[in-house]
């Protein structure tokens, strides 16, 4: 699967407030291999005791080379920030930052057009691949396992719930994808279905997805046409009332499309083993793999 | 954020988007007086967050300054409900006057984000003054399109072939075609999410207006517009939503049901509230107190589920992670000792701190009970409530 540079593991840190020092040290924990942070005006320090932090993106992957880029930069300047990593041809980037401006986003994924940077996010939780001890985001350490099912959600909570339950009934994960809960997003469904469908490892799937968009059913056509391995997934929202956004600036019923009983037809239709409830998709996961 | 019509018709005037001569009055007195400015018919809008306010009775036409001032009376002090507003009542507080046009034809004209192109979209119909979801559904061939290039805005092209194929009058066409622009221009500056202009008018004398305007700016560009927050009218929000906006909470009521939700995470408020309509009991609220909310976060978000009178029993669905239970819990316990009113509570406490939370709310004088999970805690919800 080296489409998430999961050999790579060099990764760069843009934004070191609160949170983002935070969650670096967990990442750090875990055994991420994070060689720089970039802050504008603490240039010249360290932090973690010796990971060095430079001024800007360009002169962090200069002196450091890194593969992944991480960011938790405050919302309105977000955008600025994933600009920047892509003219650094950071050929991965993972942005966790919630509540940056639609209008920004649509600019951003203008500007992504024919680069060959992967943007993963924003307002995502980031990817874990335990066997690789790489933890970019926020996914908690504690709760994976190394093992053969994929898991991808909209959701960051919901990603845990579904690790958690797997975790409890001893099935390990080969990575963990949050792909965020905005409506302009990098990485969709589609392109984390293809990835685990090329990875060798991966033997299931879950997806996690939710009201909003047409997202789940553009996964469920790619899982009809080329995903040979079995998925199980779970749709949430499907008591949300209409035009009304449920947290996600995503999760908004917009038309029929939208809703959650479509999503599941959907599924269902291309073969999908559905999960009536996120909290029962360790059971139906395991049920597959019996079966298998 | 939604702006009011007559707000929204400032702007469009601003940038030079033709709109009918109309004032805003707060009092049937101010609305006689501008009445009186404007010769011949006078049309009355209520100014309310909804849709659909000419069906409801919120759009009247007058022939006089004294009919004007009756509407007036009736309408300002009282509230609207209309099939769009979902059963709430919003609140009259100011009316729109404005002279009557004669039109001929109506369009439907709209800028709006299309999150499956990922880009701005231009909407034209000629079915104006009708609902456009019905239009589209219908009507589909009725609705034609340009996706814009964020880095670049409409191209005039692109516009100018979507307008030729009307078949309008050079005059009319050339008209629609500047506005289409303005309208860009709005959305852009304003960080916009939708600009509705239904219906577009053609008058008798081949003028192209602006009759009715809803804009809507993006909540997470406010930042960047604070002229644009001074309009913010907390009159037409939900007492209870207002106040969890005011605290970075993401609350939604819910009609019809018994179960306040407390949950973070907005996928996981989702599943619970799912879980809770599964298990046979309908929840009250969406409440999601997010990733890393403070004690007197979860305080707020306590006193605003307790304040609810529907509400029975609460649900607490907590997964710690930069959240600690500890500090949630702590909240819960304050916001009941500082509300002083006991609701039964069923709680799920998962990840960071969760055990020492649970002693905290043992000790506690809340009547609390605790679950494993999920599924657990909605069937334990149904019992109480059937008790």
């Amino acid at each position: 699967m080296n489409i998430l540079n999961q050999d790579s593991n060099k990764v760069l840190i843009q934004g070191l407030g609160r949170d983002g020092s935070f969650q670096a040290e967990r990442c750090i924990e875990f055994g991420t291999n994070i060689v720089s942070g970039v802050h504008p005006t603490k240039s010249g320090e360290t932090f973690n005791r010796n990971i060095p932090i430079f001024g800007s993106v360009f002169e962090a992957v200069k002196k450091t080379s890194p593969e992944i880029g991480l960011i938790f930069v405050p919302a309105p300047f977000a955008a600025d920030a994933i600009i920047e990593q892509i003219d650094a041809s950071i050929p991965i980037i993972v942005c966790v930052t919630e509540g940056i401006p639609v209008s920004d986003m649509v600019k951003v994924n203008e500007y992504l057009k024919g680069k060959k940077t992967k943007l993963i996010g924003p307002n995502c939780p980031g990817y874990l691949i335990p066997d690789k001890k790489l933890k970019v985001g926020i996914i908690p350490g504690t709760i994976v396992k190394s093992g053969n099912v994929g898991v991808v959600s909209r959701s960051g909570t919901l990603t845990y719930e579904a690790i958690v339950q797997l975790t409890k009934l001893g099935i390990g994960q080969s990575a963990c994808v949050g792909i965020g809960g905005d409506p302009i997003n990098g990485t969709s469904f589609v392109d984390v279905l293809d990835m685990f469908e090329e990875d060798n490892k991966t033997e299931a799937i879950v997806m996690i997805g939710e009201i909003g968009g047409t997202k789940e059913q553009e996964a469920a056509e790619r899982i009809k046409s080329s995903i040979s391995k079995p998925v199980v997934a779970s749709i949430v929202g499907q008591t949300a009332p209409e035009g009304r956004r449920m947290g996600h600036a995503g999760a908004v019923i917009t038309g029929k499309s939208a809703l959650a009983s479509e999503k599941i037809n959907s599924l269902r239709d291309a073969g999908v083993l559905i999960a009536d409830s996120p909290t029962e998709i360790g059971l139906k996961v395991q049920e597959l793999l019996k079966i298998k | 954020m939604q702006l009011h019509e007559y707000q929204a018709k400032n702007i469009l005037s601003e940038y030079n988007v033709p709109i009918p001569f109309g004032q805003v009055a707060l009092s049937d007195s101010e609305c006689e007086k501008i009445s009186s400015s404007i010769n011949g018919k006078v049309v009355i809008k209520a100014q309310v967050h909804a849709g659909g306010r000419g069906k409801a009775g919120g759009i009247k036409i007058v022939d006089n300054p004294l009919d004007a001032k009756k509407v007036a009376q009736d309408m300002i002090g009282g509230t609207l409900k209309t099939f769009q507003s979902g059963g709430t009542k919003f609140p009259i507080n100011k009316v729109y006057v404005e002279e009557a046009s004669d039109i001929l034809k109506e369009f439907y004209l709209a800028v709006t984000m299309d999150f499956d192109e990922k880009c701005p979209v231009i909407i034209l119909s000629t079915e104006g003054g009708m609902n456009i979801e019905e239009v589209a559904e219908k009507t589909p061939d009725k609705i034609m399109k340009i996706h814009v290039n964020p880095l670049i805005g409409p191209s005039p092209y692109k516009v100018r072939n979507l307008l030729s194929s009307l078949n309008l009058e050079k005059k009319i066409s050339q008209q629609i075609s500047n506005i289409i622009q303005n309208l860009y221009r709005i959305f852009k500056s304003l960080d916009c999410t939708l600009i509705e202009i239904n219906p577009l008018a053609i008058t008798s004398q081949e003028k192209v207006i602006a009759l009715d305007a809803k804009i809507t700016i993006d909540d997470d560009s406010i930042f960047r517009h604070s002229d644009i927050e001074e309009l913010f009218d907390e009159t037409q929000m939900n007492r209870s939503e207002l106040k969890a906006l005011r605290n970075d909470l993401a609350y939604i009521k819910l009609d019809g049901g018994k179960v306040g939700c407390m949950v973070n995470g907005a996928g996981l408020a989702m599943a619970t509230m799912d879980i809770t309509m599964k298990a046979g009991a309908a929840p009250a609220n969406f409440l999601d107190v997010g990733g890393s909310a403070s004690e007197e976060r979860i305080e707020e978000a306590y006193k605003i589920i307790a304040s609810d009178n529907d509400v029975e029993v609460i649900l607490v669905n907590l997964f710690g992670g930069i959240l600690r239970c500890d500090v949630a819990a702590k909240g819960i316990i304050n916001g009941f000792e500082n509300y002083n009113k006991s609701i039964p509570m069923v709680v799920v406490l998962r990840g960071t701190n969760s055990e020492d939370a649970k002693l905290l709310l043992e000790n506690s004088e809340l009547d609390i009970s605790f679950a494993e999970d999920l599924p657990t805690a909605a069937s334990e919800i149904t019992k109480k409530l059937k008790k």
